[in-house]
């Protein structure tokens, strides 16, 4: 990051997005549950309804499919709507409007219309989420064509991706997660967007390649730091943007290390993980000098239990075990220090 | 109701008889290749709500939109060119029967999801209120819409924020083969909403006139900033749910449904006004029918005569 840029969180990043977009275009307005409440979704629209009115911050009934459709009626109607939802989970029950209605409204009529509208819905994980507040659903987003879906990791793509997404002119998902929220970054002096369809590497190596996004990149980078302290050398390219997917920049990193591991950020059956292995090897395949591996949440629910949560998600131990495996080496009996995730609700 | 509208309303009526009729009439050659869902014995109630409706009004509609399409201007080659799934339709070959759009003409666009226009329309309304637009945003569903629950969503949403969007239900008695008996304890669908506050009432569907003139009112009010309105307008589904045919034999059909329909044919009906209260001569009606067969006849000739879509054309328009 150049110099003269700030160090903030990511919160505190798509806030400040949110107040430039809505700043920059009268057309764009905010609606969710809570948007103009004290908690204001994290502090993400912190002070919003305050600037801007209630006419273009507002809470909403609790009806995710209906405010869906309202959002592409609002967009066709020439607004850019920003719908918010605290958890992904509840997107489930908008899938209609989401699937059969926003992705298809311009391939279905030729052309003649586009629907700009925003949403964003964060992940939650730890402090007992549980099955229904921790869902990932990027793999669902990016199956049906005709949305745009993102996942930024850092405090500048929180920014950057969400003006990006506001200025697009198509549906656009973008999944936040919630222990990114707090994460420090640097974004720089003046605002902007981040072009879609790029992949950001991480780090650079050589021995494998880990491809993981959102809150994964930051596991895999503390993995990949006890991985150098053994002599490891892991790349990582976090894809950032879904839909559309930086291929080119994913294959290069699998076709230099010859070896790859995808951290999924959900399940891995039939999850992005999948996607991205099944790139490598059409894309890859002669470079490969070993099976491709994929990590993701173990293929059952979530639970409360805390020793059970732990087995549930992947984190930078088993990738780090994942990778020794890989190498064909036995991982080493040392302390794994700084490896567990922390943190305290309530949310 | 002044001549010059009572003519324009039989006008469009009968083009969406006569459009119909000559679908109905190709589609066993199988150039038409997509489902077809036809509006014969409902022509009055999309003429009537279609005419009420400013040119600057919006309306989103279903599967079964070919009378709103025609009702709203709309280009009838590009009709029968989608019809055909030829490039040069309404949506370029890509939507077909059941999903036709006239944006230019106000015509939104019509979905194959039971309901699931109904929250677009709202949010298209929604728009217009923001931005002061004077808009009023239409959505036109039928019986089977009012099962689901985005529609009472959606009623509730548009109350909260008062907007101007009109629920029109056109009630055709079936969702596909489902009676509203079979589906809903409370039959006077147009009282579901009333718990959330949503004022409607049930009218006639076969009287062009008077959708006209109800639509007309509700739509007036919605423009000096009244309460969203449900108009429950009750007609006749003359044909199958889906595809050309009639089926009044089949065992779902009410006992003596036939004759009802046909003696509600919202044509003569108003055929008999025209030439009873504004005196309209055989020959003229002559004359527009012999005008609307051309006009028809060179729609299906463009149609056929159109390319169909490059395949580059797939996977255009997935984003802009």
């Amino acid at each position: 990051m150049s110099a003269g840029g700030r160090i903030i969180k990511f919160g505190e990043a798509l806030r400040e997005a949110m107040f430039l977009a809505m700043e920059q275009d009268p057309a764009v307005f905010v609606m969710g549950i809570g948007v103009d409440d004290h908690k204001a979704v994290f502090g993400s629209t912190r002070g919003l309804v305050q600037k801007f009115g209630k006419a273009r911050v507002f809470d909403i009934p609790i009806s995710e499919n209906a405010l869906t459709g309202v959002a592409v009626g609002a967009a066709l109607g020439g607004l850019k709507p920003v719908f918010i939802h605290i958890r992904c989970d509840f997107l489930y029950l908008a899938m209609d409007q989401l699937f059969n209605i926003a992705a298809k409204w311009r391939y279905m009529f030729g052309g003649q219309m586009n629907v700009p509208m925003v949403i964003r819905c964060v992940i939650g994980r730890s402090w007992g989420q549980g099955a229904q507040h921790s869902q990932n659903l990027t793999s669902f987003f990016m199956h049906v064509p005709g949305i745009k879906v993102a996942m930024p990791t850092t405090a500048n793509e929180a920014q950057g991706l969400l003006l990006a997404a506001i200025e697009d002119p198509n549906p656009v998902v973008l999944i936040e997660h919630r222990l990114l929220y707090d994460i420090p970054g640097h974004v720089p002096e003046r605002l902007g967007p981040i072009p879609f369809g790029r992949a950001e590497i991480r780090r650079t190596g050589k021995d494998v390649t880990l491809v993981a996004s959102s809150y994964m990149a930051v596991e895999a980078l503390k993995a990949a730091e006890f991985l150098e302290s053994q002599g490891i050398d892991v790349e990582i390219v976090d894809p950032v943007s879904l839909v559309p997917l930086d291929r080119e920049t994913i294959v290069n990193s699998v076709k230099k290390t010859g070896k790859l591991l995808v951290v999924d950020s959900g399940w891995s059956t039939c999850g992005v993980g999948a996607e991205i292995a099944a790139l490598a090897a059409e894309k890859a395949f002669a470079s490969l000098t070993g099976p491709v591996r994929r990590l993701g949440q173990e293929q059952t629910t979530c639970p409360v239990s805390k020793p059970l949560e732990k087995i549930f998600y992947p984190d930078a131990a088993k990738i780090a075990r994942e990778v020794f495996d890989m190498m064909g080496r036995a991982f080493p009996d040392v302390e794994v220090g700084g490896l567990t995730t922390t943190f305290k609700g309530p949310f | 109701m002044d001549k010059k509208l009572a003519i324009e309303l039989y006008r469009t009526m009968l083009r969406i008889r006569r459009v119909e009729e000559k679908v109905s009439a190709l589609y066993p050659g199988d150039k038409i290749q997509s489902p077809i869902h036809l509006s014969t014995g409902q022509e009055a109630v999309a003429t009537g709500v279609c005419l009420a409706m400013a040119s600057a009004d919006h309306i989103y509609g279903t599967y079964r939109g070919h009378a709103l399409y025609i009702a709203r201007g709309a280009d009838l080659k590009k009709l029968f060119a989608e019809l055909y799934a030829k490039d040069t339709g309404c949506a370029r070959g890509k939507g077909g029967s059941m999903h036709l759009a006239s944006p230019e003409n106000g015509l939104m666009g019509c979905s194959a999801i039971v309901a699931s226009t109904i929250p677009v329309a709202v949010g298209d309304a929604l728009a217009s209120k923001m931005s002061k637009a004077k808009r009023v945003a239409v959505a036109f569903f039928g019986d089977g819409a009012v099962d689901e629950g985005v529609f009472f969503e959606s009623v509730n949403f548009a109350l909260l924020k008062n907007l101007p969007v009109l629920f029109l239900l056109e009630n055709n008695g079936y969702a596909i083969h489902s009676k509203v008996a079979d589906r809903h304890k409370q039959t006077q669908l147009w009282r579901l909403g009333e718990g959330l506050g949503l004022k409607g009432r049930r009218y006639d569907g076969n009287d062009v006139f008077s959708v006209y003139a109800e639509t007309k009112k509700a739509i007036d009010g919605l423009r000096r900033g009244g309460a969203p309105r449900l108009l429950e307008f009750m007609t006749h589904r003359w044909g199958e749910h889906v595809g050309a045919g009639s089926d009044f034999n089949e065992s779902y059909r009410l006992k003596g449904e036939e004759k009802r329909a046909r003696s509600n044919d919202p044509l003569p009906k108003a055929r008999r006004a025209l030439e009873t209260k504004w005196k309209i001569s055989r020959d003229v009606f002559d004359r527009w029918e012999t005008e609307l067969q051309s006009e028809i006849d060179a729609a299906v000739d463009f149609a056929e005569k159109s390319p169909f879509p490059r395949a580059e054309r797939l996977w255009e328009d997935v984003f802009l």
